[in-house]
């Protein structure tokens, strides 16, 4: 792209030749006044651009074809209302630590701050939850603010870039002058760990007798999870898997606990309260992982690796912090452990009877509804199965959610996308969307609710008529099915506003029909398996499958919020047999 | 909790005392004080902060502002270490019978009378934050009638500057020789 570097342009075509300059083949957007100039010269770019129907589709899409690829998504609006609607997804994708490039047009410089039409001022707005914006109103400005948005999203710890451009700067002319490297005097992520921090952590876990491998989100991001199971099976420790990292990780190795965290394993969450040292890589001790801090993993050191130094001792102090990319993070702790290893190897055996013994009392599982309804669960742990192994599976938000994490065997990174940190509902269809634009030959299943469905459902209008073919399961509980489990569990079973009707209102197949997809139903449970078979077997459309399901079923085990991991129930009112462990 | 004098160093771009003022309010760190200026390389500004907080925030304070990008660099200087000053402007009643009164505090505090008229002057005074606090509580008893503050400014001791020894950034090669970095591997 350089080869243009001279080249009088428009900005906006200046705009375009960065993204490509950036390497960037797909975009989701919406056209609207201020962006106008961009969508002209786009119209000539190989660079695909996919016309959603709201432009939070636009931004979760980007998000989920980001985690896919784990390069950076990219998403355009105009201004006022178009980029206001990328609020949530830019604010999921902070979360997440997903890197993504918002572009959004803004009104011409000279009306800036005049309460233009259309205008709303997106820098200001996404501050707390972008990783850095721009507002460019010289057309000068815009490669350079291109690139280094790309550089920004990407490198260190991932996350959103906007960068928001006045109409008059897409309009005027420039030259093109992309930059051929980029230095920022205040943004300089440190790769490398210290060969003491890495020392450290070794002499530590050599000492340790009851370590566990507690495994975020950022194994993934920084692709270290060939390097995750050489050092789990060097150690021979238990592994356990956030939300965010589930497929960091092969979740039949027999060294994996589960998920620790509200609705995680009782083997995950115990062997953080037992052990007396957690290998933490990648992971930032939210509040769903720790439950009550002071009483988190009271007995362990912490080993704390993560590319943000800011998250170290942010919730729990580090006795061993490293701060660097995991993958060469793991890399140098590899051959340090061996050598500490070698002169001292604790015995991890009666560690590892215990918290297998506690996988194997405490499986998860479910009890078939009463009324001979269908099992929520039952159906995503069959979509789990008939699946192919590579399917990528995409959850939205609630109970569906939960039951995704646990009822499916997450073998390979990058096969679960949710939205963990934000949670927000609605992010399901437009995410799978982005993921099998990312991955066009591999399966992409939504697990949807029926009230997340409803509130991002018209991408699918986008995937029917871009070739983009989902497969959609309604996990169709009729209900806010996570609030109602908190309102049957803290609020006397007052279900306040939770009852969507969604079995009477909308019919989700002749919906699903109206889109361009194909729409099912399935409500007895011996026709689960043909239903799936039958959504497996249609490639060319999307398809939307209404898997109407009984509406108590509830999401177990559970901490529940602000409670201490110790007080984990395996159902209502049921704590572990705690007395015949010997723990 | 105790005080500490941070200075940060930004670059001079817009909006960039937004994001500081923003990661304080929403990550719910008390500024006690704020200076902004310019400095002798006019592509970055200064803020000085000061802030009270226990040791373990004061480390997740500086962590966080490090990761705001116009954020370059950020040092504690300690009392010891720094020269600390902040200028009060304090109007204040004086007539004729208890100017006397008044020039004496001023001159005690080496302050000056930087504004009069038969009803009142306004003092002048710059200086570390206790004596300002000491010359106020002198000044109280002529009555005040209206006080202005700056936020603290603060400069290290000895013949270096702050940017001597952070404004080196390293070159990152552009995406353009072959696309974004490739993490499908």
């Amino acid at each position: 792209m350089a080869t243009y570097n001279g080249t009088s342009m428009s900005g906006a075509s200046a705009l375009v030749k960065s993204l490509e300059a950036s390497g960037v083949e797909v975009a989701f957007g919406i056209p609207g006044g201020a962006v106008l100039p961009l969508y002209d010269p786009l119209f000539d770019s190989k660079l695909r651009h996919i016309l959603v129907r709201h432009e939070q589709g636009a931004g979760h899409a980007a998000t989920g074809y980001a985690q896919v690829t784990g390069r950076a998504g990219v998403c355009i609006a105009t201004s006022g209302p178009g980029a206001t609607n990328l609020v949530t997804p830019l604010a999921d994708a902070a979360m997440d630590s997903v890197p993504l490039v918002a572009i959004t047009g803004q009104v011409p410089s000279a009306a800036i701050g005049t309460d233009a039409f259309q205008e709303a001022d997106i820098r200001g707005i996404t501050m707390p939850f972008t990783k850095h914006n721009f507002l460019v109103t010289n057309p000068n400005d815009i490669p350079r603010a291109i690139a280094e948005a790309f550089y920004i999203a990407t490198s260190g710890r991932p996350g959103p870039v906007l960068v928001d451009v006045s109409k008059d700067a897409l309009q005027a002319q420039t030259t093109f002058d992309f930059p051929s490297s980029i230095s920022l005097a205040g943004y300089n992520p440190q790769i490398a760990p210290t060969n003491q921090a890495i020392e450290d952590a070794a002499a530590l876990i050599a000492r340790s007798s009851k370590p566990v491998f507690y495994v975020g989100g950022g194994v993934i991001k920084a692709n270290a999870h060939r390097e995750l199971l050489e050092l789990a099976e060097l150690l021979g420790a238990p592994v356990v898997t956030t939300l965010m990292a589930l497929g960091s990780f092969p979740g039949s190795h027999p060294l994996h606990l589960g998920m620790p965290g509200m609705h995680g394993t009782v083997a995950a969450v115990t062997s953080l309260q037992k052990a007396d040292l957690l290998i933490t890589l990648g992971a930032r001790f939210d509040d769903r992982v720790t439950g009550k801090l002071s009483t988190f993993a009271q007995n362990a050191k912490i080993i704390h690796a993560d590319i943000d130094p800011a998250e170290i001792s942010k919730n729990r102090f580090a006795d061993v912090p490293i701060i660097g990319d995991l993958k060469v993070t793991i890399k140098a702790l590899i051959p340090a452990l061996t050598k500490a290893l070698a002169k001292n190897r604790p015995d991890l055996t009666p560690w590892l009877r215990q918290m297998n013994s506690l996988r194997d009392k405490y499986p998860l599982g479910f009890d078939n509804p009463p009324d001979g309804a269908v099992s929520p669960q039952s159906v995503i742990q069959r979509i789990g199965k008939i699946s192919d192994p590579d399917t990528i599976y995409v959850a939205g938000v609630g109970q569906h959610q939960m039951w995704a994490s646990q009822f499916v065997s997450y073998e390979k990174p990058r096969t679960w996308l949710n939205s963990g940190g934000l949670g927000t509902m609605g992010y399901a269809v437009p995410a799978a969307m982005g993921a099998k634009v990312a991955a066009p030959d591999t399966t992409v299943w939504a697990i949807d609710g029926d009230g997340c469905f409803q509130m991002t459902n018209q991408e699918l209008t986008t995937c029917a008529l871009n070739n983009i073919p989902i497969k959609v399961a309604i996990i169709n509980n009729e209900s806010l099915g996570m609030v109602r489990q908190w309102q049957t569990l803290f609020y006397e079973s007052r279900y306040s506003n939770t009852n969507l009707e969604s079995k009477r209102v909308p019919n989700f197949p002749m919906l699903a029909e109206a889109m361009g997809c194909v729409g099912l139903s399935c409500d007895r449970p011996e026709d689960v398996d043909k239903t799936i078979e039958k959504a497996m077997s249609i490639n060319d459309q999307p398809v939307v499958v209404d898997f109407r399901v009984h509406r108590d079923a509830m999401v177990w085990p559970m901490v529940a919020a602000g409670a201490s991991n110790d007080d984990i129930q395996i159902a209502r009112q049921t704590a572990p047999d705690w007395d015949s462990q010997e723990l | 909790m105790s005080k500490h004098t941070l200075a940060v160093l930004v670059e001079n771009s817009p909006g960039v005392l937004a994001r500081v003022a923003g990661l304080f309010s929403r990550r719910a760190y008390n500024i006690e004080s704020l200076a902004v200026g310019p400095t002798e390389n006019s592509a970055i500004s200064r803020i000085t902060l000061v802030i009270d907080v226990q040791k373990h925030a004061l480390e997740q304070v500086i962590r966080q502002l490090d990761k705001l990008i116009n954020v370059i660099h950020i040092a504690e200087l300690t009392s010891e270490d720094s020269i600390q000053s902040e200028l009060l402007l304090v109007k204040i009643s004086a007539t004729d019978k208890n100017r006397f009164d008044v020039d004496a505090v001023v001159e005690t505090y080496e302050a000056k009378i930087v504004d009069q008229d038969g009803t009142s002057v306004t003092v002048e005074a710059t200086g570390e934050p206790s004596k300002l606090e000491d010359l106020l509580k002198a000044l109280e008893k002529f009555g005040v009638i209206e006080l202005v503050q700056s936020g603290l400014v603060a400069l290290e001791r000895g013949s270096t500057a702050l940017s001597d020894r952070t404004l080196s950034p390293q070159s990152i090669p552009t995406a353009d020789d072959g696309g974004q970095a490739d993490y499908q591997n």
